[in-house]
């Protein structure tokens, strides 16, 4: 479908989101300096992990927020505002709940002042080809999600973009469901029976951006950058157990596992508190162990293919990925291309007893993340041995946004309570080693 | 199909079915009553010596028909207010700065208090004729349905879920389809819930409006307030059971013909992802849904309504508070903002300076401290007759809410009971305290949450109702007993829903006590030490400058109370407790 001289229907040029913390000053970027160009008859896959910023340049390209920097055009047109010629597919569906299928479609022509017979054929029509016919005076709530989702294409088709934006359309729903609503649409699409010249979708999910996309964007995150871009260059229908298919799920794999590079020199004073910038994800200690479990127990012995891993443990690479890097940086696992591997720590962990566990990971805890370290080092030199988590959250963000500074807070507190380093009082927002007696 | 069957069934379908024949008789009764009750409304004011209200029984459905359209009429003011303040305040982020905290002081001022000036106000705009009483009327019951609808409304404004908010924007619906397609809509639920709650409020002030003495200007409208005012003062026990039983007549039948239908329909409004277990049914809704005619004939009215709501009419362009960042630089708005906080707080000062010039002329400090002090003893009822009435009706309301079928028979029961205004109990707290020769001070403490207490009654019994089950359970399996069950597992499991009803219950017993520390009963008074008794004094005495005196102390202290006390506890219990 991809027709090298077809022409470039977004241009998205050096865009930069910050988020203005309440005080006006402006806070850590969310988005730094991405450039991409979708062409007429091309799906692009914006792949992430949760909070890279994916949704915000959908966002942006919709027009529904402005960036920091950088400019948008559709068609050759500046995007200062929502723009014409795009619709978009939403995670949540975002479906009125009081309007019935046939009003939700036809909110888009209707707002328009389009004539009330032309939306209604033209509702109706779109309806008919995502499948939902009969389903005309049903209300939302009485749908299953992937129902709902198909009202959502629905509405998005009628209003006849050229861009399609899908914010993660298909993560919702279960996995049959999820796998049915991508190939009615790609069947859709491959017979140009729906009127858009070119589709947009964020996803978190690895296999179905190969399966779906013409080209991959990796965004990295905290700022959100495009890391790599892959090309797909296999044949519609593609068989997910092919060979080169496989090869390239690894692939990406292996690209959203690297170590993010060292930021830039110069943008923060390299001495002081280094390390603290570290945003940390928010995980469960009982998943930690869990996976280091599965990891040393067969079929792996200590090392496994991340796609596999993600499988038999049935995870998203959202839930996955955030594991895997804690564990990494506690230095227990450590990653090879698409594989990762117990160190030895991480074999001895998996050998000890619940108390030896938690006295291993507070050790490491302290040697390898800097923010445990930094709260010890404070709670020890007060004579109070008592801190408001305020102050670290103040510092946090200092590096990072609000909300990942707040969530990095929550994980430190997490990892810290399990390796028995520290004591947090919720009532009191306050680190103490007082835990009760 | 056969052509003749065809034609047959259009035939057929064309006529009017029976549910059009009781629908329609339900219709033309309610249109021949407002007819009968505007002819009363329009007429001149009687002579102050002509009596208004008779004690006759076959009067009271005409009353009760005037009542009930005075309140109507101030809740479609109070729609009217809530669509155009509420909006306002949400919209824009400068009138937010005045109209939320100028909604939070309104929702603490006694409004009996500021009645005596809208009657003297009324009057004159409509010398000579009842409409200005009957504004004045309406006026009362507005203030008590308005500020909590507004806030509401206010409240659903700024939560609109973001995702459906990105998808109006998306389509570029202007400010006016995207108020009618997604604001106003989704604040429907909260809404009406709201409007039920000022509706049983509301008599409580109506019926304190029908009747009213401002110095030398005697009201008196035809309705069940002054009918229950005229039985009062002539000591008949036989007129005020007439009129419970009229009231409860009338809030029966506006709860079946009007909200539930209402609520029913409202059902699809709600934001959740799946059918709720229980669906609101209405039989009214039902008949009106089976009807052919008049399904028929409302038809294109609703088309037009929502094709109203499409109209491509935009907002002006107010500094919206969910504005984007703009590119430009914010300084100048930041110094807009500066100007504009400096002219509200100089509007402030010379509001403030000019009601205590205006106080400052007739009194002096020993007045205002007397209204302090009156103010505390009233303060001091009030907290000690909420403790009370939690301590008697928390216990009973649980055991009530944890047995689903008791827990939907008493709690619309609760409900209805609220509307009941203290009134009805001035006979019997006068004979008791005269027969027994008690203290008033103590027993007319009673009256003041006579009306509340049923909004703790009904707000528990659904706290308790929606306690979890299997926490339930666990705790019954772990024999947790006795006060370390309350403690531990039952109080906190109901303390969002018990605050909810105890914040109510405190902010209607302020009110009330301007009627529960006067107390008349044929000829003998009653009278309790407070704020309450002191403004109700200087209202009959027609003394202004105590009355605003008395008004003031009291919103200050009320307010005080509730940002001191209640929302602190409340936006604990909403954080630490909501399960």
């Amino acid at each position: 479908m991809l027709d090298p001289a077809s022409t470039v229907l977004l241009d998205v040029s050096h865009i930069s989101q910050t988020y203005s913390k309440g005080s006006g000053e402006t806070g850590a970027p969310v988005l730094q300096d991405v450039n991409l160009r979708l062409k007429t008859g091309e799906i692009i896959g914006l792949l992430g992990r949760s909070g890279c910023g994916k949704s915000s340049l959908l966002r942006i390209i919709a027009g529904l927020s402005r960036p920091t920097q950088g400019v948008v055009t559709i068609d050759g047109a500046p995007v200062e505002g929502p723009a014409e010629g795009v619709a978009m597919v939403f995670q949540s569906f975002a479906l009125f709940p009081w309007l019935t299928v046939l009003d939700n479609v036809e909110i888009g022509l209707r707002a328009q002042g389009v004539a009330p017979d032309e939306t209604r054929a033209r509702a109706l029509k779109a309806i008919d080809i995502i499948g939902l016919d009969g389903f005309e005076s049903a209300y939302p709530k009485e749908l299953s999600g992937g129902m709902r989702q198909r009202v959502g294409f629905a509405r998005a088709l009628v209003v006849q973009p050229q861009i399609l934006l899908m914010d993660e359309p298909f993560s919702a729903l279960d996995v049959l469901t999820a796998e049915t609503l991508r190939t009615d649409l790609l069947e859709l699409w491959q017979e140009g029976r729906i009127p858009i010249k070119s589709i947009l979708m964020v996803t978190h999910n690895i296999e179905e951006a190969v399966l779906m996309c013409d080209r991959v964007l990796v965004l990295s995150s905290n700022p959100g950058r495009i890391a790599a871009e892959i090309v797909i260059p296999l044949p519609h229908p593609r068989d997910r157990l092919d060979t080169e298919f496989r090869q390239l799920v690894d692939k990406i794999y292996a690209l959203m596992t690297q170590r993010p590079e060292p930021k830039p020199a110069g943008r923060e004073a390299a001495a002081q508190g280094a390390g603290l910038g570290l945003a940390l994800p928010l995980v469960s200690t009982n998943s930690l162990a869990g996976m280091l479990e599965e990891i040393a127990a067969p079929p792996y012995n200590g090392q496994a293919d991340l796609p596999h891993l993600a499988d038999s443990l049935q995870l998203e690479i959202d839930d996955l990925f955030p594991l895997g890097e804690t564990l990494q940086l506690l230095h227990l696992v450590e990653f090879a291309d698409a594989d990762i591997k117990l160190t030895s720590v991480g074999q001895r962990f998996v050998d000890m007893d619940v108390d030896q566990r938690k006295k291993l990971f507070g050790e490491k805890l302290l040697s390898n993340i800097p923010l445990a370290a930094h709260i010890k080092h404070v709670l020890d030199e007060r004579p109070s041995h008592r801190a408001p988590s305020t102050r670290f959250r103040e510092e946090l963000e200092d590096y990072m946004s609000e909300d990942y500074a707040e969530r990095t807070l929550r994980a430190i507190i997490n990892l810290g309570r399990y390796g028995e380093l520290f004591a947090y009082d919720e009532n009191a927002q306050t680190f103490s080693y007082e835990n009760p007696q | 199909m056969s052509k003749i069957y065809a034609i047959a069934s259009v035939s057929r379908r064309v006529l009017p079915n029976h549910w059009d024949l009781v629908a329609l008789a339900l219709i033309m009764a309610g249109l021949a009553a407002i007819a009968r009750a505007y002819h009363g409304i329009s007429a001149p004011l009687p002579s102050p010596n002509e009596p208004v209200v008779s004690l006759d029984y076959w009067q009271l459905p005409y009353y009760a028909l005037r009542t009930a359209l005075r309140m109507f009429a101030a809740l479609a003011a109070s729609f009217v207010f809530t669509f155009t303040y509420a909006t306002l305040a949400a919209k824009s982020r400068r009138a937010e700065m005045v109209l939320i905290p100028v909604l939070d002081i309104l929702q603490s001022v006694p409004i009996l208090g500021f009645l005596s000036f809208t009657v003297t106000f009324f009057l004159n705009l409509f010398p000579g004729n009842v409409l200005g009483a009957e504004c004045a009327a309406i006026f009362a019951v507005f203030t008590s349905q308005a500020w909590n609808m507004a806030f509401s409304f206010y409240q659903s404004l700024r939560t609109v879920p973001r995702d459906l908010d990105e998808v109006a924007r998306g389509f570029r619906l202007t400010g006016w389809q995207k108020f009618w397609q997604l604001e106003a809509p989704f604040a429907v639920p909260g809404l009406i819930w709201n409007t039920m709650m000022s509706m049983s409020g509301g008599w409580f002030f109506v019926v304190a409006a029908e009747a009213i003495t401002v110095g030398d200007t005697t009201i008196t409208l035809p309705g069940v307030g002054s009918y229950i005012a005229t039985a009062n003062n002539a000591g008949r026990w036989d007129a005020i059971a007439a009129a419970v039983a009229t009231m409860g007549v009338v809030i029966l039948l506006y709860d079946q013909l009007l909200f539930r239908p209402i609520i029913a329909w409202a059902a699809k409004f709600r934001v959740e992802l799946s059918v709720g277990q229980e669906v609101e049914r209405s039989w009214m809704l039902d008949l009106l849904a089976r009807t052919y005619w008049i399904r028929l004939g409302v038809r294109p009215v609703f088309a037009a309504i929502r094709a109203a709501g499409y109209w491509r009419l935009s907002f002006p362009k107010l500094a919206s508070p969910a504005a984007p960042a703009k590119k430009s630089n914010p300084a100048p708005s930041r110094a807009g903002d500066v100007l504009w906080v400096a002219i509200l707080a100089a509007g402030a000062l010379w509001g403030l300076w000019s009601v205590v010039a205006y106080i400052g002329k007739e009194l002096s400090w020993p007045d205002v401290v007397e209204a302090i002090v009156l103010t505390s003893y009233t303060l001091v009822r009030v907290v000690v007759l909420m403790a009370l009435a939690s301590v008697v009706w928390v216990p009973i309301s649980v055991w009530i809410g944890l047995r689903p079928r008791w827990a939907e028979a008493v709690q619309p029961i609760a409900q209805f009971l609220a509307a009941f205004p203290v009134n009805l109990l001035f006979g019997a707290a006068v004979s008791l305290i005269v027969t027994f020769k008690l203290n008033p001070d103590i027993w007319l403490s009673l009256l003041i949450v006579f009306g509340t207490q049923w909004y703790i009654v009904f707000n528990t019994i659904g706290g308790a109702a929606a306690f979890p089950n299997d926490l339930r359970e666990a705790a019954t399996n772990f024999r947790i007993r006795g006060w370390d069950w309350w403690r531990k597992v039952m109080i906190p499991g109901i303390a969002p829903y018990y605050l909810t009803g105890a914040i109510t219950a405190s902010g209607g017993s302020w009110n009330a006590s301007i009627v529960a520390e006067y107390v008349k009963w044929k000829d003998q008074t009653v009278t309790a030490h407070g704020i309450g008794d002191y403004i109700a004094e200087a209202t009959n005495k027609g003394d202004f400058p105590k009355i605003v005196l008395g008004v003031a102390v009291m919103s200050i202290f009320v307010t005080l109370f509730n940002r001191l006390f209640w929302r602190r506890l409340y936006a604990y219990a909403e954080r630490r407790l909501r399960l």
